[in-house]
């Protein structure tokens, strides 16, 4: 490494770069919306390379928990990638998720994967006056209560914090 | 580069390996709040509960339905759209329906009796007997359910249903709640509102409706627990399975048939 000249060292960080945007498959820092809660948030659920590589296998491992034994507090839940990923336009209603150029599609259309799951599924998290989103938000509300007991929080650091998907409400 | 890059991180596994997650809050200073996204519990419904309901058709009113619309709104029934060109008849024999309001007649007093039928959620459910796939299924509380993701289609448990129970998705379907999912080619039955109860709720849309309209002729409730309403009303008084001779011993009874 300490042979290279600045120049080569550049050119290579050029090369990762441009490697790391067709792994993204989208144009920009990111592949996340503008504009969706998820562009708000440092990480998914997992790390992204993880999400973006394994989430069909997650979604249907916990599927089957959710619908044969009623297990709903699974890692991973298509209607929270729905309720997480989805754009409002101008009015404020919520754009589908497998609309063009929308999370969900723009990277399946990518990769040339049929996106099947919302031929069934909801492609816009539920509105307001849904009592179905109402509960599912007061559900991730408690799913959200995890406690660290072995440590003192206070001594973590603020990306440690973000690292185990916990963030400090309040001051 | 920050710390949501392309690998997993192992720092991250090493650091959750030396802290225990259970249920609840820290609260870390006055007006401060840690809470940590939880894995997800394993333990799931359990076979303690059985969900059933109670039908008083004494209490059942002539021309009222409000229980067939409450369901079609909670599990998003009424979001289906008539496929263009369709005639009054088949849509009426083809579209979804968990509720039927049936209407019984006695042939020599002229008595009249009103009662909501849907899927009994059988102990012994003859759909899930009959199933190819597996994609009948009873719950551990005792729901009748189908899973979407393996259902063929084939139709064998309407056919099999005693109780014309089911019904089968013949078009494309533009949009669903949330807790409902419903797509092209799959059969659905009354869940017992599964959504409300996996999240805590113990009523159903039917019954909430019922009692709105001030007729209080569903008790919805947990068969097993000797204090619920239900398994009190369901002691005290003369009730009955329809199609009893079957033995399938049904989750939803009635009383006054
Ligand atoms: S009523 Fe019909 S659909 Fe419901 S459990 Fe019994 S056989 Fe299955
Ligand atoms: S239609 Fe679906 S649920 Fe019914 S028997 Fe066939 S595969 Fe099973």
């Amino acid at each position: 490494m300490g042979s290279l000249t600045g120049f080569r060292r550049f050119a290579r960080m050029g090369l990762g770069g441009a490697l790391l945007l067709l792994a993204t498959g989208v144009v920009g820092d990111s592949a996340v919306t503008e504009g969706s809660k998820a562009a708000g948030l440092e990480t998914c659920v997992a790390p992204t390379a993880e999400i973006r590589r394994n989430h069909m296998d997650y979604l249907k491992h916990d599927r089957d928990a959710t619908v044969r034994k009623g297990i709903r507090d699974t890692r991973f839940s298509l209607a929270e990638c729905v309720q997480c990923h989805a754009e409002k336009d101008s009015a404020g209603a919520y754009k589908p998720v497998n609309a063009e150029g929308q999370f969900c599609e723009s990277c399946h259309s990518y990769v040339a994967v049929n996106l099947t799951c919302f031929q069934c599924h909801s492609k816009t998290p539920g509105s307001a006056g849904d009592k179905a989103a109402m509960r599912d938000d007061k559900r991730n509300g408690r799913q959200a209560l995890g406690l660290l007991q072995s440590i003192d929080p206070l001594t973590l650091r603020r990306d440690e914090l973000a690292r185990l998907h916990a963030t400090i409400e309040g001051n | 580069m920050s710390h949501n890059n392309d690998q997993p991180d192992l720092r991250r596994r090493d650091f959750i390996g030396k802290t225990v997650l259970a249920a609840g809050a820290a609260s870390i200073a006055p007006g401060v709040m840690l809470t940590v996204a939880n894995a997800g519990s394993d333990a799931g419904v359990s076979s303690k509960v059985r969900w059933g309901m109670l039908i008083d058709a004494n209490k059942c009113a002539d021309g009222c339905s409000a229980c067939v619309a409450a369901c079609n709104q909670e599990n998003g029934i009424d979001l289906i759209e008539r496929p263009a060109g369709q005639s009054d008849a088949m849509w009426d024999a083809q579209r979804p329906q968990w509720i039927h309001k049936v209407k019984l007649k006695d042939n020599l007093t002229g008595e009249i009796t009103n009662l909501p039928m849907m899927c009994q959620h059988c102990e012994h459910p003859p759909c899930v007997d009959v199933c190819p796939t597996g994609a009948s299924f009873k719950r551990a509380d005792g729901l009748v359910m189908v899973d979407r993701h393996t259902c063929i289609g084939c139709r064998y448990c309407m056919m099999a249903c005693p109780y014309k129970a089911r019904s089968f998705i013949h078009q494309d379907v533009a949009a669903q709640r949330t807790g409902t999912p419903r797509g092209k080619g799959c059969v659905e039955s009354c869940n017992l509102c599964v959504q409300r109860l996996d999240a805590g709720d113990q009523t159903t849309a039917c019954q909430d409706a019922c009692n709105r309209e001030g007729y209080q002729a569903i008790l919805f409730g947990d068969l097993k627990n000797p204090d619920s309403e239900i398994a009190r009303a369901l002691k005290a008084h003369n009730s009955r399975q329809i199609r009893a001779d079957l033995e399938l011993n049904t989750g939803v009874r009635y009383s006054n048939i």
